[in-house]
């Protein structure tokens, strides 16, 4: 049996170089059982080469990863049949069917085929029309659902998912993640990355977030919201603005709608009655006010430095 | 080791028996390239030096010339279609990516040699049956040493399926895979004996050829079949032996190591 009080991914001080760059700088994160934990950074961060490994694609330059208290190196056996990955790269092989290659993967992790397992994957991915198929002739999303049926054949305690929504359409997209969701209830641990930051904000309890290769915050979605994350309002005033007041500064206002309303980033700890009261302080005259709570994207564009930083 | 992790279904044989299972589908779903067209290809070399020159050409006492090439074009169906499965296989991995679904699996590095050999064996040596098959219809042989002849042919084939898997590792390209074969698999084959015994050739060309590995399999599977050859059959064993020997080692520290399979 599995040991819930260790957790299901450990990586302490994890490192790779690639040419002598530092891809992963000394990486360390804990995910605990039954978690949805979102890996998150600009493209180059690390983050698929963490990813990689843990599942065993990547040799590992220094530190470990531990699942479920086994490192992966000396228990590889056992930690890669506690693993599923789903690799961001779409990773087929023409010669098989759907339906072929899903037995065929049962057994590489030493399993005979359980078609009740089988046909709930095919059933709940909408592969079943296309199981006869040979890959090439798949779409690109049957292709990543395929994927996603892959990683779970052997029923794995922890499914890392690499960028699993990455072109994929909304209905698909919306079907996976409550599928993930489900799959989750049942006890599966889960680490995903993702580039849309609205689903990691929906689905993950903890989100961790690299940069250059380095961790720059770990924290769960809603500590990491509210304190990095403060609301965003937009006030429209009587007459245009012709120059941003100082005294506003702080807010971190922007000009907006030809110079007719403010934007402001509101920090944490901020309000929108300090805001309001400073406005008038200066004599200007509010017509309408717009707020929005914060969201991931603004913490993680304030955490990784700018909309273009690593794209 | 607290194997009551891995699923309680969990059978230890299996990821081999699954990967060789799949290795040798590959190579059956393509069958017309993998399996018939060498047949077709030794068959007509068959039809060529047995129906045609066969009978009037004799390179060694008491043999006609059909006699005296079949083994060679046995032990040459063998050697290129060992060689062909692993290389191709293990490289088209490689270069699709999808050498990823098994870099993530429990497959361990002995069971993922073992299992890409001995499906690259089975379509070597099937071929290897039918071509001998066919040569019936153009010569009898006197297989003076059957088991011996299956030992080497087993022996040459193991020997290239771990060279197909050296270069599929090495390789960087189809190029680079198809030079291996034309410009060294093919030359050695060649001149290696498959069409003349190397004790006819001036000296020096002789004693060059006695550097040629290839000498040594085609010389003793053709000696146990025919009874005579250029070199004992212990020799040519002790040889293709150590050649298979280093080989093997050679594979299995690259793949120990997952060289140019994992980043």
């Amino acid at each position: 049996m599995i040991d819930m009080q260790k957790p299901a991914l450990s990586l302490d001080r994890l490192k790779k170089s690639y040419d002598g760059v530092e891809v992963v700088k000394s990486l360390s994160v804990t995910i605990e059982c039954g978690e949805i934990f979102g890996l998150l950074g600009p493209n180059g961060a690390g983050k698929s080469t963490a990813i990689n490994m843990v599942s065993g694609v990547t040799r590992i330059d220094a530190g470990t990863v531990q699942i479920f208290g086994h490192d992966n190196r000396k228990d590889y056996r056992i930690t890669r049949c506690l693993t599923g990955v789903m690799p961001q790269e779409i990773v087929i092989d023409n010669f098989f069917t759907i339906d072929k290659a899903l037995k065929m993967h049962a057994g590489y992790y030493g399993l005979k085929d359980d078609p009740a397992w089988r046909s709930l994957l095919i059933d709940r991915l909408g592969l079943g029309p296309h199981l006869h198929k040979v890959m090439y002739k798949l779409s690109g999303g049957l292709k990543r659902r395929f994927m996603i049926a892959k990683a779970l054949i052997h029923k794995p305690r922890l499914l890392i998912l690499d960028e699993p929504t990455a072109g994929v359409d909304i209905d698909l997209r919306l079907t996976l993640w409550d599928f993930v969701r489900e799959i989750n209830q049942r006890g599966t641990t889960v680490l995903l990355t993702t580039h849309y930051l609205e689903e990691a904000e929906q689905m993950c309890g903890r989100i961790a977030i690299m940069n250059h290769g380095e961790l720059v915050a770990l924290d769960s979605t809603k500590s990491l919201l509210s304190r990095l994350g403060g609301r965003q309002v937009t006030a429209d005033f009587d007459r245009p603005i012709e120059q941003i007041p100082v005294e506003l500064d702080s807010f971190r206002p922007v000009l907006v709608n030809a110079g007719s309303a403010l934007r402001f980033a509101l920090s944490a700890g901020e309000t929108t009655i300090d805001l309001l009261d400073k406005i008038r302080g200066l004599g200007l005259v509010v017509t309408e006010i717009e707020t929005r709570p914060p969201n991931l994207e603004d913490v993680f564009l304030r955490l990784t430095g700018s909309k273009n930083n690593g794209k | 080791m607290a194997n009551d992790l891995r699923p309680d279904n969990y059978i230890p044989g299996r990821p081999f028996l699954t990967l060789l299972q799949k290795e040798v589908r590959r190579f059956l779903r393509v069958s017309s390239q993998t399996v018939f067209t060498p047949i077709i290809t030794a068959s007509l070399y068959l039809f060529i030096f047995g129906a045609t020159l066969g009978e009037r050409i004799t390179v060694i006492e008491g043999f006609n010339y059909a006699q005296f090439v079949i083994p060679g074009l046995i032990l040459m169906g063998v050697i290129n279609n060992s060689f062909a499965n692993t290389a191709s296989s293990l490289f088209m991995s490689r270069y699709l990516g999808n050498i990823v679904d098994l870099l993530v699996t429990p497959i361990t590095p002995t069971q993922f040699i073992f299992a890409y050999t001995i499906a690259a064996m089975i379509r070597g040596l099937a071929v290897g049956t039918v071509v001998c098959l066919v040569s019936t219809f153009f010569a009898g042989l006197p297989w003076d040493a059957p088991l011996a002849a299956i030992g080497m042919a087993a022996l040459a084939s193991f020997l290239f399926a771990q060279f197909g898997l050296v270069v599929a590792i090495y390789a960087n390209s189809f190029d680079s895979l198809s030079m291996y074969t034309n410009f060294l698999i093919l030359p050695l084959i060649y001149l290696g004996g498959v069409f003349y015994p190397i004790s006819i050739l001036p000296g020096p060309w002789a004693t060059l050829s006695h550097l040629n590995p290839m000498f040594y399999l085609i010389d003793g599977f053709r000696t146990a079949i025919l009874g005579v050859g250029d070199l004992p059959l212990w020799l040519s064993f002790l040889v293709a032996g150590s050649m298979a020997a280093v080989l093997f080692v050679w594979v299995t520290l690259l793949i120990g190591r997952g060289y140019r399979l994992s980043s």
